[in-house]
């Protein structure tokens, strides 16, 4: 890929409290903050369910914001995927940083903002960190979710044998942590323990590529 | 792999929540801060005459009033630059509290003591002790803050690790002032700045790397 120096204003936006009466966008905003706090509350409360709901939702979300982001910058498709995954990975294990008593979309937005500046470094272009503000109401994508990204595979690669295996039967087959453990003969925790040292080492990799 | 992939495997991992990061950076603040006071007492102790000062001593009651106004509002902005979404604004501002009581205090001695006797009183007996103290006893807190704050999300990790600087050095310089005979304002502000300024540098190059994610 060639290697553009230069700035690139990100175009990524934080939410911003609402100065008027609510009206349309801002309200639709609203709704769908609070929907994402109590599903996030859930989560943190350890509901898989709730979580999965609002990881679907997020990627969506973020897809949209990404690819406007990196609009304009000769991002391929692939790589907007692998930045929405790096987010997830991002929010997944730094999920103890969101305060509860605050909305949810400004602390994603800013955990997106993190790792959408590290993929612009990442392909070596030098993101301006100055990010233009702007209003914006993005709408979610769906097309993207059965795109393969190449950075996840690439560091799965990298993981033991025994790990990989953990993570792709429960990703990619959908197995639960039971069933892995069975089949592999270890304890359900032990599998658990497992996955989450995996999904550390998978954003560790990431980070590392920055550096 | 694709997304949707991704998303069973980090909600099979739901239940693996590390506690709210305020309370791992309280508990960090905790143990750092005891830490020290275990080697301070070790090492050199309160000076012998801490009780009747403590009581009698408006210059000494100042010091803390300096040292933990700074700890306290570093303290405060730690835990909110431990967050991703969380922007200080005006709030950096808080750190300015101590050193400008400290100005005032400086205001109100030189119209208390004669002005043949203000170089003394800054240069002080114990400026050593101070400036080497002060960043030794910083340690411990500097370690378990930026530790606590690696599990954190700053969003901006080289003010996030200047700002863990300020509050270990608040600590330490607060268990310090029980020590020092030395009470003047001038001489505080002669010579506790030098492990505040190490500190905060040290803190901002650490927190530069270390502290991203």
């Amino acid at each position: 890929m060639a290697r553009i120096q230069g700035g690139h204003v990100l175009n990524v936006t934080f939410y911003r409290p609402p100065t008027k009466l609510l009206e349309g966008a801002e309200l639709d905003r609203k709704t769908r903050d609070a929907e994402w706090s109590t599903l996030m509350r859930a989560a943190l409360a350890g509901d898989e369910a709730a979580y999965r709901k609002l990881l679907d939702d997020l990627s969506r979300f973020l897809r949209g914001v990404v690819r406007r982001g990196f609009a304009g910058v000769g991002i391929a498709r692939d790589d907007v995927e692998d930045v929405v995954q790096d987010v997830l990975l991002a929010i997944h294990l730094k999920r103890h940083t969101w305060d509860p008593a605050m909305p949810l979309g400004p602390w994603v937005l800013a955990i997106a903002r993190n790792k959408m500046i590290d993929g612009l470094r990442r392909r070596g272009r030098r993101p301006e960190v100055a990010i233009d503000l702007q209003q914006f109401d993005i709408e979610g994508e769906d097309q993207q979710a059965s795109i393969d990204a190449h950075d996840v595979q690439r560091v799965l690669s990298g993981l033991s044998e025994r790990n990989r295996d953990i993570v792709q039967s429960i990703s990619i087959d959908g197995h639960s942590a039971r069933d892995v453990a069975d089949r592999l003969g270890m304890t359900e925790v032990a599998v658990r323990v497992a996955l989450h040292r995996s999904l550390k080492t998978l954003a560790d990799t990431y980070q590392e590529k920055v550096e | 792999m694709k997304t949707d992939d991704l998303i069973k495997a980090l909600a099979a991992d739901a239940k693996s929540v590390e506690p709210p990061i305020a309370r791992t950076l309280a508990a960090a603040v905790a143990v750092g801060a005891l830490l020290s006071l275990v080697l301070f007492l070790a090492m050199v102790g309160p000076r012998p005459d801490f009780a009747e000062v403590a009581s009698s001593s408006v210059r000494f009651v100042f010091k803390f009033v300096v040292t933990l106004s700074l700890a306290i509002s570093a303290f405060l902005l730690v835990r909110g630059l431990s967050r991703p979404d969380f922007k200080p604004d005006k709030r950096l501002w808080w750190l300015t509290l101590g050193p400008g009581l400290l100005l005032f205090g400086i205001a109100l001695e030189m119209m208390s003591v004669p002005s043949d006797t203000w170089h003394a009183r800054m240069i002080g007996h114990n400026s050593f002790y101070c400036m080497t103290l002060i960043p030794l006893l910083s340690l411990a807190p500097f370690a378990a803050v930026l530790y606590a704050l690696k599990a954190g999300a700053p969003a901006n990790p080289t003010i996030a690790g200047a700002v863990a600087g300020i509050l270990s050095a608040g600590i330490a310089a607060t268990l310090y002032a029980s020590h020092c005979t030395d009470d003047s304002p001038m001489f505080v502000a002669m010579w506790y700045p030098v492990g505040f300024v190490l500190m905060t540098v040290l803190g901002a190059l650490i927190g530069s790397r270390f502290l991203r994610w």
